[in-house]
């Protein structure tokens, strides 16, 4: 099987969170909505679950609701806060995943999403926020770090802006938790999504935490669970599996971050001797597993497709948008030319890489290079 | 984890969820972890994504192969409560230019009656039939409440509290005939009661894996190809499932509810008959006492449910009189609030009589012993209370309860 160089499209489930999860998959059973025996054990385990979510990133349990991923907790805030408020303006950064842009395209025309621009190192300043703030901008969200370039955005600064501004501030954290502290307190946000897949959770869990004060209205309609902000039976193992994951994502944060950005220096070192390729965002303050980078005089997919033929598991970008061969929104916001942005490689690394792996992908990158770049020469000389 | 692990109270409430079944573990095993097929099935670069979306494809055929549907018509989704907001928001918005009327009725799970409140709030009206007192739906009265104006219609297959069944061929006759779009939670038959879609005149199908010994936080939606039902998407963001529901798909939980509807298809016509078998042993130990009465038609129900009033016995009581059994006195969805059970009072149930009720629901691990035991120990605890009671007392005096005026307080 291939190497796995793609944690910010899925992660492999831990070894704890895989066993933690497992007897409640088979030998455990009943509905937590239940009040006999079998219900409550399952209300127990998504209790526990809550306060470990919370702990990840510093809020009281109650803060919590639980969803099905980060899809659904991006369209809950958006249309959410749209419902509840009856908000006329929005505002979300150009380089938002598409579970923010697409809902708020639907708000649309009811309600004005204005774009706030991200400038060339893939940053958004608080000048461009500030000027995308209106007097009627109800909600303002900007993630926290990308999953393409993997570029850390100052939230503090961000949420201070927007709040001072009058609006709610929203951040989609799917790609910093487990990668980076994060603190919502300290953030001074109102809202944040998380994805259990993305820190080796399970698919099939997410959260939107909230500030109690945030006025959101239900989604999916049905049942009193989560408050009455998210109808449907909890899908308790994945729930408790995102728990563990929780806990081990703040206990192991410092090892896995220094083991990523160890590789991710190493890989560095060695696209900066490949005269063709560019790494986005280079400068910027990133994720420590993440590097994108444009390959100049490729056709992004042929890449890829021999990277998988060499044994390696990479991706353009964003695995929700795979299978277009435009470049990415994220790209073509932060002004990255065409000649590269057609042609981006999405390296994220994860827990189970190592140093050897590294210098295998790029060894084989550089012979994909050069044999192309070959091929080309000779197509030119036989034309 | 051994806190997990029960084994004292006798489970009989497999309507309010089911364990997973063995074998729905081991493929579900198959896509978690470092060895597994743990990819995002979105990913198309690379062989970890396509092996996960060949086990979702995999699992997509199975869910259409038990309902007689083409895999192309199965959206995957988080549960059945997804799927009904789906396909009554999605179909209601999508066809509003058509008219703003819905028919439902009162004993429809509140997936179903909170999404048409939701429509209501956005200027839709909805027609919320009354059962007969047998749980079935009339079908001249259903008829007579469709309008000019009526784009949809959401009738569940089976109901979760009495396990009646209703004509959903019927219906769907008529709402074809009339050109207006049929929904069915099936969350409570698939895998209970046979479904064919090829014939069946229904439109959109909800599904729940975890009702049918599959994993919880994964269901489906079944929307009808030929002729074309279209929905406006409610979960918007990568275009996942043909555009109708974005986000992430949950590989081993998708996979595990293919399985789920394998085994179904292979086993339900022999698990039936058993457990159909098992009810009656149930029935046949507790109908001989006094004041009992079964809610909802005995012979239009599925095998597994039987809902039984113990008349001048408060359920709340009995419920924690019979504390070795994880039995319901309805949905686990409104078991937190002590209002009696929607479903009976729209039976025309007294309430009394809603509040004396008990559901009892059999399922693939129920066992002859379980049911002797339920039976010993279920008459023993109504036996107990009444005689506490001094309702029964005055039951047993000859005096009429109902004839009674209360001094208030």
């Amino acid at each position: 099987m291939a190497v796995y160089l793609d944690h910010n499209a899925t992660t492999p489930l831990h070894e704890a969170v895989f066993e933690g999860m497992r007897p409640w998959m088979s030998s455990s059973t009943g509905n937590p909505s239940s009040l006999h025996r079998f219900g409550r054990l399952q209300r127990d385990a998504i209790e526990r679950a809550r306060e470990q979510v919370a702990a990840l990133v510093d809020v009281h349990p109650e803060q919590v609701i639980f969803t099905s991923g980060g899809t659904e907790s991006n369209n809950l805030q958006i249309k959410g806060l749209v419902a509840a408020t009856g908000a006329k303006r929005i505002a979300l950064s150009a380089i938002e995943h598409m579970s923010l842009l697409e809902p708020a395209a639907h708000a649309a025309p009811d309600c004005a999403v204005d774009s706030i621009a991200a400038n060339g190192a893939g940053y958004i300043s608080t000048e461009a926020l500030e000027q995308s703030l209106k007097p009627d901008t109800a909600l303002v969200s900007i993630m926290a770090a990308n999953n393409e370039t993997g570029v850390i955005q100052d939230i503090v600064k961000l949420a201070a802006c927007a709040t001072q501004g009058g609006a709610w501030f929203h951040t989609d954290a799917s790609q910093a938790a487990g990668k980076i502290e994060v603190s919502f307190r300290q953030w001074g946000v109102h809202a944040m999504t998380l994805s259990a897949h993305k820190f080796y959770g399970p698919q099939g869990a997410g959260a939107l935490i909230v500030d109690r004060r945030l006025p959101l209205r239900a989604q999916l309609h049905g049942g009193s669970q989560e408050k009455g902000l998210r109808a449907g039976t909890e899908n308790v193992p994945a729930i408790v599996g995102f728990g563990i994951a929780a806990e081990l994502a703040q206990t192991e944060l410092a090892q896995r971050s220094a083991h990523a950005l160890a590789l991710r220096s190493r890989l560095e070192a060695r696209l900066a001797r490949m005269p063709a390729v560019r790494i986005f965002a280079q400068q910027s303050h990133r994720l420590p597993n993440t590097v994108q980078f444009g390959v100049s005089g490729f056709d992004g997919e042929t890449l890829l497709m021999q990277l998988d033929r060499a044994g390696f598991a990479v991706s353009s970008g964003s695995a929700c948008t795979s299978g277009k061969s435009e470049p990415s929104h994220v790209l073509r916001a932060m002004g990255v030319a065409d000649e590269f942005a057609l042609a981006a490689v999405r390296v994220s690394f994860g827990r189970g890489n190592t140093g050897a792996e590294v210098d295998a992908f790029a060894q084989a990158l550089s012979n994909i290079v050069d044999r192309m770049s070959n091929s080309a020469v000779m197509m030119a000389a036989t034309i | 984890m051994s806190q997990a692990t029960i084994n004292k109270p006798i489970y009989l409430d497999y309507s309010a969820t089911t364990p997973v079944d063995d074998r729905v573990i081991s493929v579900m095993l198959g896509y978690l972890g470092r060895n597994a097929s743990f990819g995002n099935p979105a990913s198309r670069s690379h062989m970890y994504g396509w092996e996960a979306e060949a086990g979702v494809e995999q699992a997509r055929a199975d869910v259409a192969g038990l309902i007689g549907a083409n895999p192309k018509e199965i959206i995957f989704t988080s549960g059945a409560t997804e799927s009904d907001n789906l396909a009554i928001k999605g179909a209601a918005h999508f066809y509003s230019k058509k008219g703003k009327h819905i028919v439902t009725c009162k004993t429809e799970h509140k997936a179903v009656l909170d999404s048409c409140r939701q429509l209501e709030r956005e200027g839709y009206e909805v027609t919320y039939l009354d059962p007969e007192s047998n749980g079935l739906i009339d079908l001249a009265k259903f008829e007579a409440a469709l309008r000019d104006d009526t784009i949809l219609v959401s009738i569940m297959h089976v109901n979760n509290e009495i396990g009646v069944i209703q004509d959903i061929a019927a219906i769907g006759e008529i709402c074809r005939g009339r050109n207006i779009i049929f929904h069915v939670d099936a969350a409570q038959s698939a895998g209970k009661v046979d479904i064919d879609l090829e014939r069946l005149k229904v439109d959109l199908m909800s599904f729940s894996a975890h009702k049918i010994y599959g994993p919880k936080g994964v269901g489906a939606l079944y929307v009808r190809r030929k002729p074309r039902v279209r929905l406006e998407a409610q979960m918007h963001g990568g275009g996942h499932e043909r555009g109708m529901r974005s986000g992430t798909l949950a590989t081993h939980q998708i996979a595990g509810m293919g399985e789920a509807f394998r085994i179904a298809k292979e086993e339900m016509a022999a698990e039936n008959a058993r457990i159909l078998g098992l009810r009656e042993r149930l029935w046949e130990g507790l109908k001989d006492m006094e004041e009992v009465y079964i809610n909802g038609d005995i012979d239009q129900r599925i095998a597994g449910n039987i809902n039984i009033s113990f008349n001048y016995v408060e359920g709340e009581s009995l419920l924690m009189a019979l504390k070795d059994l994880a039995i319901s006195s309805g949905s686990a969805c409104t078991s937190a609030s002590l209002e009696p059970s929607y479903v009976l009072r729209a039976l025309g149930r007294n309430d009394e009589l809603a509040h004396s009720s008990i559901r009892f629901t059999i399922g693939r691990y129920t066992t002859e012993q379980d049911i002797d035991y339920t039976i010993t120990h279920v008459r023993a605890a109504v036996d107990k209370l009444r005689e506490l009671s001094p309702l029964w007392d005055m039951y047993k005096d000859g005096i009429d309860l109902d004839s009674i005026e209360w001094a208030a307080h």
